[in-house]
């Protein structure tokens, strides 16, 4: 579908913006990319036509940069797109029998959307969450330590238009639009919200903390003082 | 007692506020930056050179040192592009680094382009993470806000302003120079050197590219000193940084300690392999790095002791492997990674992977040869070296290190007519109802 005028005019104004941000204007094609995604919920001809009239390049020119790509989708995608890693680790731990059970649970392949649009599924690369494994993701937001049943209750919460909120991430899960705009620079306001760290991310700290190994309150507020020594003080208002 | 994990980037994660700039200087952030900005810039390269910090992103190149490369006085911009694109199977530190105090990056972004006389940086942040990228925009704006960047950092005339920007999915942007052809709005593909980035980098003018997390060291580098940095770690591999186990062990996570500390030492701690199995293959660091077995549990996980036997200590990426699972099946897939991930620049990293890949499904459908092992092997030989960047490279690390520990596993596929392994019991919920 072609861009109405109010389409084109919003979009115009945010693609300023992100033009804006870097010293030389080609730079700005992948957020413009995402931008387009956003609006439309994948790069269609149009987007790419927007995209390229914004820099002043080639469709063809924006075309070999949306193809070499994973993230931008030529075709539309569930609101919610799910991610299974099938990487090694995953794989091994599991994400080969999470995502052949949702590919049949779903009745999709790989790639491939439900019939009502609601989730689309996808196998992806290591998304640097291996201490969680098996990983999905949804909409790029983590969904840790997972398993076949957890894997079918989450896509058919999804489905049912039931919360589902990440294991690490924001609460509320942001539709496939939603995120696109995030990444094209336009953040929503969850930043502050939802998980710092998960338990495989305090792990070590846990540990070293069971041990009594821990850096002086406020490292960096003065000079060398470890190991083993005093350090002098310097909180700003708070204790540790 | 000797400490075996020294946290210090990790020390705060466990407060549930510890991504804002309140927390941050509340646990002692934004010290260095007054200090750094209160110093030469070239001492500040200097100090970074001292510490001997090596770039925590896999290749180990000392940091001040690529600092130092920057001409001064060339009347260019220069750039600093941190690199956050962290997709190497097995590495997830940087990820959580960013999520959990995106101030400590910001801070030693901070500092380096002042150090490199740079006005401009950029953090390089693969697209799949969208909370990650929801943290960094929201510390940007904290440090903007606050005057850590900006016009005129805390008075001292130092400018500098930092743009988040997100990647689309392409492994190979881990790679410094094609991840400058992708900030510059083009495909991903790796850039000849020489000439190198601190040379010609982003727009062709003088850039270095650093990873999350050697950027995030240098507040503590500068806040304790170059000698208080180098205490820590191996003779030529000093300080500490972020083990992170996974796979079949009791407690995955990210463990931060001195380099040089071993893995028997950091599965002692945690509870070691899971309940009633035992350890068969790992990776000192990530997929690109050779396989390790049980006979290197003592080896110092330091860049020069993992290199004398073997492998690589790439970013620390320590995935673990019992007895239950395959290696013919992990080595195929690592490959069909590197095939499908192949920028298609080259023609021995294009097509090799996609011959290894080939062999590689036959022998683990039961359909392979002995002759095939060898052939693996030629070929591996013909894409390492010559193709144009590492990830060529990184293909023959699994195949070459699985054969030379696990040949006869491969036989035993062909043997048996296919998998000799139920993939079941290599699972983290294997003995559960599906």
């Amino acid at each position: 579908m072609a861009f109405s005028d109010e389409q084109r005019a919003a979009l115009a104004a945010d693609a300023g913006e992100i033009i804006g941000r870097y010293p030389k204007s080609r730079s700005a094609l992948l957020p413009l990319l995402h931008l387009v995604q956003s609006e439309e919920g994948y790069v269609s001809a149009d987007g790419i036509e927007f995209c390229a009239g914004q820099l002043g390049l080639t469709e063809a020119e924006v075309t070999a940069v949306v193809s070499f790509y994973t993230m931008y989708k030529r075709r539309p995608v569930g609101d919610y797109h799910v991610g299974v890693c099938t990487n090694a680790l995953c794989a091994v731990m599991g994400g080969d029998a999470i995502f052949a059970g949702l590919q049949q649970h779903l009745g999709v392949g790989n790639d491939e959307a439900t019939a009502d649009g609601k989730v689309s599924l996808e196998h992806l690369e290591c998304n640097a969450a291996c201490d969680y494994a098996p990983v999905m993701m949804v909409n790029w937001e983590f969904f840790d330590d997972m398993t076949p049943r957890s894997a079918r209750e989450l896509v058919d919460g999804l489905r049912a238009g039931a919360p589902v909120a990440p294991t690490r991430g924001a609460p509320r899960l942001c539709t496939w639009r939603e995120a696109s705009r995030i990444l094209a620079g336009f953040p929503d306001d969850q930043a502050t919200l939802g998980h710092t760290a998960g338990h495989a991310t305090l792990a070590g700290l846990r540990i070293a903390k069971e041990h009594g190994w821990e850096p002086p309150p406020a490292a960096g507020s003065g000079p060398a003082a470890r190991p083993g020594g005093t350090h002098p003080g310097g909180t700003e208002g708070g204790q540790h | 007692m000797t400490s075996v994990l020294t946290p210090e980037l990790t020390a705060r994660w466990d407060e549930p506020d510890s991504f804002t700039r309140a927390a941050y200087r509340r646990d002692g952030g934004y010290r260095a930056l007054p200090k750094a900005l209160a110093m030469d810039p070239d001492q500040l390269i200097a100090m970074t050179k001292d510490s001997g910090l090596r770039g925590r992103g896999g290749a180990g190149f000392p940091t001040g040192l690529k600092w130092g490369f920057i001409p001064q006085g060339d009347g260019k911009p220069h750039y600093l592009v941190v690199n956050a694109d962290e997709s190497e199977p097995g590495a997830c530190k940087d990820m959580p680094t960013m999520l959990a105090n995106p101030h400590a990056l910001i801070e030693g972004i901070a500092i380096a382009c002042y150090a490199i006389r740079a006005d401009k940086a950029f953090i390089y942040v693969r697209g799949e993470v969208l909370h990650v990228v929801r943290r960094l925009h929201h510390a940007v704006d904290e440090a903007y806000a606050a005057g850590y960047l900006g016009s005129n950092i805390l008075g001292s005339g130092f400018d500098l302003d930092l743009v988040v920007h997100a990647g689309a999915g392409a492994y190979i942007c881990g790679e410094e120079t094609a991840l400058l052809d992708s900030l510059e709005g083009y495909r991903g593909q790796p850039r000849l050197k020489p000439p190198f980035p601190a040379v010609e980098g982003l727009y062709s003018c003088p850039t270095v590219v650093n990873n999350v997390e050697s950027i995030a060291s240098i507040p503590y580098i500068i806040n304790n000193g170059a000698a208080d940095f180098a205490a820590f770690g191996t003779e030529k591999s000093k300080g500490f940084g972020i083990f992170s186990l996974s796979g079949h062990v009791t407690t995955p996570g990210q463990y931060e300690a001195p380099l040089g500390t071993t893995l028997r030492e950091l599965l002692d701690l945690s509870g070691g392999i899971r309940a009633g199995h035992r350890l068969k293959f790992w990776t000192p660091g990530g997929s690109s790095t050779p396989l390790f077995t049980e006979e290197h549990l003592d080896v110092p996980l330091d860049y020069e002791s993992v290199a004398a036997a073997g492998s690589m200590l790439g970013t620390r990426s320590l995935q673990i492997f019992d007895e239950t699972t395959c290696v013919v099946r992990v080595v195929l897939r690592w490959i069909q990674f590197y095939e499908h991930e192949s920028c298609g620049k080259c023609t021995p990293c294009r097509e090799g992977s996609y011959w290894v890949v080939q062999l590689l499904d036959q022998l683990e459908r039961g359909e392979g040869s002995e002759a095939d092992l060898d052939k693996l092997l030629d070929i591996c030989q013909n894409i390492t070296g010559r193709s144009f960047c590492a990830l060529g490279d990184s293909i023959e690390s699994p195949v070459k290190s699985s054969i030379r520990y696990f040949k006869d596993e491969y036989l035993e596929h062909q043997r048996n007519g296919g998998c000799p392994f139920d993939p079941v019991a290599s699972t983290l919920f294997a003995g559960e109802p599906a």
